[in-house]
């Protein structure tokens, strides 16, 4: 009786009118997921420091916007803010020999108090009707025209900075973070300066996660202190969705590294469709940090376990 | 004929202060001309590999001086050193970047002591070049090119390695025990590539080794390492004449005691 009355309130046009919220914040958090993807796989760095630029680049770019600047423009601002932020983690590590998760946790704290200085009280507001924002809901729930512009303006985005990244990690430069993330004695013996590499690869690392954060204020249309809480779980969940569903399709092709850059936008639109899903199913919207931490928990596991049980089959 | 390396009076100790106390470097001096190609060996904790490790700057030493041919390298870090160096490890994994292709590795190599800027990584001419250099090991690498390191077997990655370190000429090759993780076989090719590198690139190296038939068989001079100090020292004719027997003797002359490594004798 139960069962059959809670199916029967579930409707699936409601459903269906939110996937395409949930795909936009999908290909925003995309971005986010890109530059956890720079330090969490090339780099071995766990950094924890994007929860806070997350926010930054959010309080940035509303305090910027709120002061009249055109709204594209805020988002370089932001980018550099981000970069900030992620050189003050490489300096604490490597200037002063604090250990990567510390350093990046210390960051995070400090622009806690950072951003609520940006804007001067936890959340500041920007509207849609008096800005003429680059993203926002209301272009999601609008008409047609409307739809199109976000998503090609996200979609862009996206594929812009895969090219961009594809580029980099091509170059001299890349290859020497590569080498640095890889093998740091090999670096070092090759003569690539491992401490400068590391405070690159987190600046381009944050910077993309404070880009990201401003796209995300302008689409929920304000910037709040909270705003990065957990962005870090959320990134590596599009980081190893992508790497456990498209990994081996990614392989070996010719584009591989580009490949495996899109799969990673696409492991976070995957999170955001399987996150409404859930609540679609009237999960209640408390438990939702609980279940993303689960999923990465399961997702992080399973190459794990798949390898445990390869290598106890093998003896 | 100019010195390629100058060691003068370098001292380490580690954990200083602690019970783990232990010195490492007891003053040891060495001098290296052009050219000579020196085999270093000694008991387990002779300094063999530290001193290695002390011309690479790996870490800094507690006193002396070290030159590279004729600069005072000191006070220069490792990555700066590494201008200077080439470098293959004892351990197969530490040489190579194993989630790089092996052109990229290479790249990485040729472009050691040179800024890094935003140019491509590898050029077409670079791949004619290194696909060429693959080719003289005869291992087949040649045709795999963009496969990832971490495929290649331990043997295949140190000959890489050693491809690696003569990319760009250094003034001293630096092998640290480099065979001693392969089986006899493929250590015996690896040190076979080794003798050709250094004889082709007319390079200046020291090679540290457990084996005694090696450090006899390769390079123009010898030394014997034991507590932190260089207490022997061979070259020329007398090093051709060298026997396992008589370097056990010189040993235990020099230092008193049995040489402990089981290995050494036995190999």
């Amino acid at each position: 009786m139960l069962i059959s009355a809670y199916f029967a309130s579930l409707s699936p046009l409601a459903l269906f009118r939110a996937l395409p919220g949930s795909i936009a914040q999908g290909l925003i958090w995309g971005l986010l997921a890109l530059g956890v993807y720079i330090t969490y796989k090339l780099l071995d760095f766990a950094d924890l420091s994007v929860d806070g630029s997350f926010a930054t680049g959010g309080a940035v770019a509303v305090m910027l916007i709120r002061s009249d600047m055109n709204p594209w423009v805020s988002l370089i601002f932001a980018f550099a803010a981000g970069m900030l932020a992620g050189m003050v983690t490489g300096l604490l590590h490597t200037k002063l020999g604090i250990p990567p998760i510390l350093a990046g946790i210390l960051t995070q704290i400090a622009l806690y108090s950072i951003n609520l200085n940006i804007m001067g009280q936890s959340n500041q507001a920007i509207s849609v009707d008096k800005y003429s924002l680059a993203v926002s809901l209301r272009y999601v729930s609008g008409d047609t025209a409307a739809k199109i512009k976000v998503f090609t303006t996200c979609i862009l985005f996206g594929v812009v900075i895969v090219a961009i990244l594809y580029w980099y990690f091509g170059t001299e430069q890349g290859h020497a973070i590569r080498a640095t993330g890889c093998n740091p004695q090999m670096a070092r013996a090759q003569g690539i300066n491992t401490s400068f590499c590391k405070v690159l690869a987190l600046m381009i690392s944050n910077g993309l996660v404070g880009l990201s954060g401003a796209l995300y204020a302008q689409y929920q249309g304000a910037a709040d202190v909270n705003m990065g809480r957990g962005a870090i779980v959320i990134g590596l969940a599009a980081v190893i969705i992508g790497d456990v569903l498209f990994g081996k399709l990614c392989a070996g092709k010719k584009l591989a590294f580009a490949y495996t850059l899109f799969s990673v936008i696409v492991g976070a639109i995957i999170y955001y469709l399987v996150l409404s899903i859930i609540l679609w199913l009237k999960f209640p919207s408390d438990d939702l940090k609980l279940f993303s931490a689960i999923v990465v928990a399961i997702f992080l596991a399973i190459p794990y376990l798949k390898n445990k049980k390869k290598a106890t089959r093998g003896l | 004929m100019s010195e390629m390396l100058k060691i003068e009076n370098i001292r380490k100790v580690f954990n200083p202060g602690t019970i783990n106390e232990k010195v490492a470097l007891d003053g040891v001096n060495l001098t290296l001309e052009e050219g000579e190609f020196v085999t270093v060996i000694g008991g387990n904790g002779a300094g063999k590999s530290t001193t290695l490790n002390a011309v690479a700057g790996v870490w800094p030493v507690d006193s002396g001086k070290i030159y590279i041919g004729g600069e005072d390298v000191t006070k220069l870090s490792e990555h700066r050193r590494a201008q200077y160096l080439g470098r293959v490890f004892q351990d197969p994994m530490t040489g190579t970047a194993t989630t790089m292709s092996i052109e990229e590795n290479m790249a990485i190599a040729a472009r050691r002591g040179k800024s890094r800027g935003l140019r491509w990584g590898i050029t077409k001419a670079e791949r004619e070049k290194y696909r060429q250099m693959l080719s003289t090991l005869h291992l087949g690498l040649e045709d795999r090119l963009t496969s990832k390191v971490g495929l290649l077997s331990g043997g295949q990655r140190q000959a890489i390695t050693l491809l690696m370190a003569s990319i760009q000429k250094p003034k001293l090759l630096l092998l640290d025990e480099h065979t001693a993780a392969l089986d006899p076989k493929t250590a015996a090719k690896v040190l076979e590539i080794s003798d050709q590198i250094i004889s082709e690139n007319h390079l200046t190296a020291m090679m540290v080794t457990h084996n005694m038939k090696d450090a006899i068989a390769h390079g123009n001079r010898l030394i014997m390492m034991h507590e932190g100090k260089v207490i022997l020292n061979i070259a020329g004719e007398d090093k051709k004449k060298l026997t396992v027997g008589d370097l056990l003797h010189q040993f235990e002359k020099v230092s008193g005691e049995e040489f402990a490594s089981d290995k050494a004798l036995l190999s």
